[in-house]
Parts: C-alpha cells; structure tokens; sequence
C-alpha cells in the first residue's frame, strides 16, 4: 500500500478514535449509543497495536524473527510445539479469557460507564498488553520458563519466593471469589441450579465418549456436550414450573458453597480425563461462541447506554462496594486491563508454542486486546439496563434492606426509580423468582446479555432463555476456573511440601492427592464460606482483594520486566513497563492500605471489625475481617519486598556495579529463516 | 475464494488445537498408534501433566 494511503488510513483512525472518546468522555444529559464504546475500543486498539506495540517490538525487545524459538530448538511433539500464530493467538486467547473481564466491568458500573471505559481502554493498550506481550517474549528466549523462575534468576530468590506465594495466594482468593459469584447466581434459582448439576453428568459422558467410543474426537464430543447443555437449559425452565422437583434444586448459598467446595475437591483428585478435561473443551466451547454471539449482538442492536457517564457513587459510597474511583475502580476491573494472573499463561503453555519470536506481538499484545474487547462489551451489557434495575439486583440486602419495598425505596431515593413491580415482571420475564440482592456481577450481566440477545433474536418471549444461558454460560466458565486452579494448586503445593516430606511431592499418590485437594479446596472454600456469611454480600470485601492480589501478581510481572529490559542494555525504554509498574505501585498499596486501615467500616477491614465488637457482633465475622486485613498485609509485604530487591538491581545495574548480563538461550539460526532463502 | 478457504482452514486449525485434536494427532504420529481406545488412553497419561498444570486465567 502507497505510505501516503496507509498514513491516511492511519490518521482518519486516529481521528474516529478521539472523536469516539470524546463523545464517550464529554457527553453529559443525554444517553449515548453502545456502538461509541465499541467504535472507540476498536479504534484505540488498532492505533495501539499499529503504533505503540510495533515501537516496543522494534525499538525495546528488538524482536529477531531469524532467532530460533524453544518450539523449534526443543521441539517434542507434546509441549515444545511450533505452531501457526493465529492457532496460538486463539489458544492463548481462550486460556486468558475468563469470567474476570465479564465480572469486574459489571461491578464497576456503579460508578457509570465512563471511569471503567477508559480505565479498559488505557489499562490494556498502555499496560496488561505490554506485560503480556514482554513477558511472552522474555520466556520465548528463556526456553519457555515461567514467571517464577524468571523472577528468581533476575531478581534473586527472594523474588521467586514472593512469585510463587503470591501465585498460590491470590489463586486461592480467587477461587473463593469466584466460587462466590456462582453461588449468588445460583441461589434460590432451581433452573439455574438445575442446569449447572448436569454440566457435571454431561463432562462425565463425554469423557468417556472421549475416551472409549469416538477416541480424540474432541471438538464431535464438544458439539454433542453444547447441545446436552442446550436441553439442560429448557430441561431446567420445566423443573423450575415443577414444584416438587423444583424443592430439589432450590438451595440457598450455604448449601450451595458446600456443594462447589465439595465439587471443587472431587474435580481436583478425580482423574483428569473423567471430568476436568471434558468440562474445560465444553467451558471453552461455550465461551468462544458466546463470546462471538454477545459481539454480534451488540453491533446488531446498537444498544442505548441507559447508565450515566458518572453516578453519585464516584464519592466512595457506592452499594456495591465502597470506595472512591481512584483506587477501587483500578483494582475491581483488573482482567479486562491488566491482569497479573495473565503472566502465568504468558509464560506457561503459550511460549512453548510461538514458532517466530516476531509473532509474539500479535499473540501477546494482540489477544489481551480481544480479552479488553470482552471486557468492553461486558460494560455494555450492565449498561444498557436502567441504572434502578441494575442497583437493584446488585445492592446486598445489608444495604438495601431485605425486602422488596425496602429496596426500590432505598435505589430510588438515590436518583435510579425502580419499583417493586417492574423488577417482579423482570424476574417473572427471566424465570426467576426474584432479583433482588443477586450480587456478584454474575445476575446482572445475565440480564444484560439477555436484554440484548432476546431483542436481537427472538424476542422478549425468550428471554428467560437468554438469561439461563447467560448464567450457564458464566457458571460454567467459572466452574472450569474452580477444577482447573484447584488442580493447579494442588501441584503447587504437592511441589512445595516434596521439599519436606518426599511421598507427599509425588503427584500419583493418592494420600497425598487427597490430602494436598483437600487442602487447597479447603483454603478457597474458607473464603467462600466468609463470603456466603457476609452481611453485605461477601463481594464487597473479597472482590477488591482479589483485585488487589491480582495487581499486585501484575507488580512483580511488571518487576522482572523492567529489570530485564534495564540488563538488555535499553534503560532508556524501560518506561513502558515502568510507567505501568509505577500505576499499579500507586493503585494496589492505596486500596491495600484503605482496605486495611481506613475508618470507614465499608471500606476498611480493621475499621468493620472494630464495629462489629463494638456491637457485640459475631465473633466468627471479626475474625474474618482481621484475617482479611492480615491476608492483605502480607500480600502488600512481600510485593514491597520484591519493588525494593528490584530497585536495588536496578541502581546496581545503572550505576555500573553490576554487570548488565541477562540469562537468555543461546542465539541459535532459526531453520524456517533457511527454510524461507 | 481461495482466501476463504485459507482462513477456514486456519480456524479449524485453531480449533483443533485448542481442542487438543492436535495434540493427540502428533502423539499418534510420533508414536507410530492408529486412534484406538488404548493409544487415547496412552495419550492422556502422557498428556495428564501438561493439561492438568495448564492454568487458566479468570
């Protein structure tokens, strides 16, 4: 293409992206079009990509496409695997898309549309795509290690130490958060409950599909499964009108918490191919499509954001959480911008894979940007819903009060009407029997996903489909969450304890299977079990620590980056991780230390604690909150301790102390380079 | 026409592996198995590890 044509391109992109921004940014009064959201994502993105990750490609890694990566050095046909870029941007892709971009916008629209928008749009392009996309690279020339080893060879011990207690920690409050938000989708809802127990029989036949009728026909099984869950979903509006077996299926959150921490145990000691694989090839299955299906949806109904821009919430007194915009705004929307957890994957299978060291910019910046994207249309789903339905389905009863009348009353006098009518006809219009207190994020992005499925297709006579299939949709990915990390953390720490006593290290024996599932499972499901007890919902204390934990994960990936681009000899660049590190420093140690020590008991841990005692509250409810204080002490320690040892080799390595000597792979001539003269 | 069939072919691609069609197609060649019960059974022994410490983000 002529440069003038590309730069013309390029320039009326440019254009069309600051327009949308401004009218998404400066329009006050009048409710805009969900398409501005989309229309400015799509074109910040593309300027992003184009620009800023073709400068950090040339001019920071300096990405070398004649350099052999450990998929072809190391190949094995099993995990070193050289493999077409757009495979492995749809691989990497469908393992760091998971309900976290769906979940945290939903609940950051309390502040409106506008602060959660730009935060995904910034956060991505400037911060979770650059640490996806270095990180990526960084473990291609270090034969594919991971985050933890690559924190302890630049940074030292202490760095892979903190690495790995922070990835054990925060995937443990993760799954108890997660866990929660299925169990606040799933309770009193018999279809939704119903539904979601035969995903389990559905990935227990498929398995054995899998494995003893059509061997490896995976995606044949996948498509036999969706539709199983399809009949699920219409089997579970019939039980719901079926009032004796609709009792079955009608369980509160306690019985319902039990009943994940006891599936959470079994996923991770049963064997892989009976329920963990099955269940993770249909959760995948499922999310591609819908993922595609809610984009199609929102072009095809352009839908109005009902929300304002800002709400009165921007002052910390939001119901869903407490807290002013800056940091908590940055902390509960973490996957959707930049996501810690993200290094993981970017430093596990994914690198293993990449067969041109240039291709990881199209893999790692590219597919955080479709996560971004999610994130976006998350947004617009919670959007779209008038703001007194939205709070509320998310308000917790310990702020709305339990009842009906209570609840419109309380929404209402915050400026969002809503009455006890309209949200009767909407539960009646989903299948369910009421929405009130539904927190989580979970319900009311299910609504919102419905609101645009049902009126871009079929109608409002199905959208109570719409609506159990979003919640199937988001349970299920969740649940795959659930056996995947519990699994993954049951190797964690069988690896940890073989240090200690050898049997327990062995990954095949059962007692120690048993014993290290149990343990892990038990962990989050504390978590759970503290939020499912929670007055005000459980969400309002443990999202903003998972945000926390997550972030802070993003702070050490952020670390190991900087130091290595300070060791290659690019100092002066190294302010695109910087910049980014320096964000999150600010965000994660201010929401850590109000989380912990402001007086304001909807906020800090310490300051709720000393309420209830005050109140001779329960005891069991105090020590929660003094552990959750505890838990983000600790977390915020051991990341200061990293900052502080990374600083140190950073000054080292400036002022010439230290020789600047990073531990890549030898260079070796990649064959494809040969392959190509 | 070509094009798409190109692009096709290449989301099938995608599919497979993420799938793990592929995966078990390679541990088929590599091992000189026809797919049988027994070479998938094989397959998820050697493929267990790798699957099971796969993490996934939230």
């Amino acid at each position: 293409m002529p440069k003038l044509l590309s730069n013309t391109i390029w320039f009326a992109v440019a254009v069309l992206a600051t327009l949308a921004v401004a009218t998404i940014a400066l329009h006050r009064g009048e409710q805009i079009n969900a398409l501005w959201l989309v229309v400015a994502a799509i074109c910040v993105y593309a300027v992003g990509y184009r620009f800023y990750s073709k400068f950090i490609a040339a001019r920071v890694l300096a990405l070398d496409a004649t350099r052999a990566t450990p998929a072809e050095r190391l190949e094995n046909g099993r995990d070193f695997v050289a493999t077409n870029k757009w495979v492995v941007f749809g691989h990497h892709f469908a393992a760091i898309a998971g309900p976290g971009p769906l979940v945290g916008p939903v609940l950051a629209a309390q502040f409106g549309y506008l602060p959660g928008t730009l935060w995904v749009l910034a956060g991505a392009v400037l911060g979770g795509c650059v640490q996806d996309f270095v990180i990526l690279l960084f473990s291609v020339r270090r034969d594919g290690k991971s985050l933890t080893e690559m924190a302890r060879e630049e940074i030292g011990r202490v760095g892979g130490f903190v690495t790995y207690t922070a990835v054990i920690s925060i995937m443990v409050i993760l799954l108890g958060v997660v866990a929660l938000v299925v169990v606040n989708a799933l309770k009193q809802s018999p279809w939704g409950t119903f539904t979601i127990a035969m995903t389990i029989p559905i990935a227990l036949l498929m398995g054995i599909y899998l494995r003893h009728l059509r061997p490896g026909k995976v995606l044949e099984a996948s498509i036999l499964g969706f539709v199983l869950v399809m009949g699920a979903i219409f089997g579970g509006q019939w039980i719901s009108h079926v009032d004796s077996i609709a009792q079955w299926f009608t369980l509160g959150a306690p019985a319902l918490a039990i009943l994940v921490v006891v599936y959470g145990f079994a996923a991770s000691a049963l064997p892989v191919w009976l329920l963990l694989a099955p269940r993770d090839y249909l959760s995948t299955f499922v999310k591609l499509g819908t993922i595609g299906l809610l984009a199609v949806g929102i072009v095809a109904l352009r839908p109005t954001l009902h929300m304002p821009p800002l709400t009165r919430f921007i002052d910390g007194t939001g119901p869903i959480f407490a807290g002013n915009i800056f940091p908590f705004a940055f902390i509960t929307i973490a996957c959707g911008a930049i996501s810690g957890f993200h290094a993981l994957i970017s430093s596990g299978t994914t690198p293993k894979l990449i067969r041109r060291e240039t291709e990881t910019r199209m893999v790692g910046y590219g597919a955080m940007l479709a996560e971004s994207l999610v994130a976006i249309m998350a947004t617009v789903a919670a959007c779209v819903l008038q703001p007194g339905i939205y709070f509320a389905i998310n308000s917790p009863a310990g702020v709305v009060g339990a009842t009906a009348e209570k609840a419109t009353a309380m929404v209402s006098s915050w400026g969002f009407p809503v009455d006890a009518l309209q949200m009767q006809s909407l539960a009646q219009a989903v299948g369910e029997q009421t929405l009130f207190n539904r927190t989580g994020g979970a319900p009311a992005f299910a609504v919102g996903m419905a609101h645009i499925f049902s009126n871009s297709l079929g109608g409002q006579a199905v959208m109570a489909i719409w609506y159990h299939f979003a919640i199937m949709f988001e349970a299920l990915f969740i649940l795959t969450i659930l056996d995947a990390g519990t699994r993954v953390g049951r190797f964690m720490l069988q690896d940890a304890l073989g240090h200690i006593w050898k049997p327990l290290g062995r990954t095949s024996w059962y007692p120690s299977i048993v014993f290290t599932s149990a343990l892990i499972a038990g962990a989050w499901g504390y978590f759970l079990w503290q939020g499912v007890r929670d007055p005000l919902g459980g969400i309002n204390s443990l999202w903003p620590l998972f945000g926390i934990g997550n972030q802070l994960l993003a702070t050490v990936a952020l670390c190991v980056a900087t130091t290595i681009i300070i060791k290659m000899g690019k100092a002066r660049y190294m302010f695109v991780t910087l910049v980014p590190l320096v964000w999150l420093v600010l965000v994660t140690f201010t929401a850590s230390w109000q989380k912990m020590f402001d007086a304001n008991p909807r906020i800090g841990f310490l300051a709720h604690a000393s309420q209830l005692a005050a109140s001779g509250g329960n005891a069991r409810l105090i020590f929660n909150d003094r552990l959750d204080a505890v838990v983000t002490g600790v977390l915020l320690i051991m990341v200061a301790l990293v900052l502080l040892v990374s600083t140190v080799e950073w000054v080292r390595v400036l002022s010439g102390r230290k020789a600047a000597t990073v531990k890549e792979a030898p260079f070796v001539t990649s064959r494809f380079v040969e392959e190509r003269a | 026409m070509k094009k798409i069939k190109q692009v096709l072919t290449t989301a099938l691609a995608m599919l497979r592996e993420i799938f793990d069609e592929s995966a078990y197609a390679r541990y088929l060649e590599k091992n000189e198995l026809r797919s049988s019960p027994e070479a998938y059974a094989g397959f998820l022994r050697e493929y267990e590890l790798v699957k099971a410490r796969r993490p996934r983000c939230c």
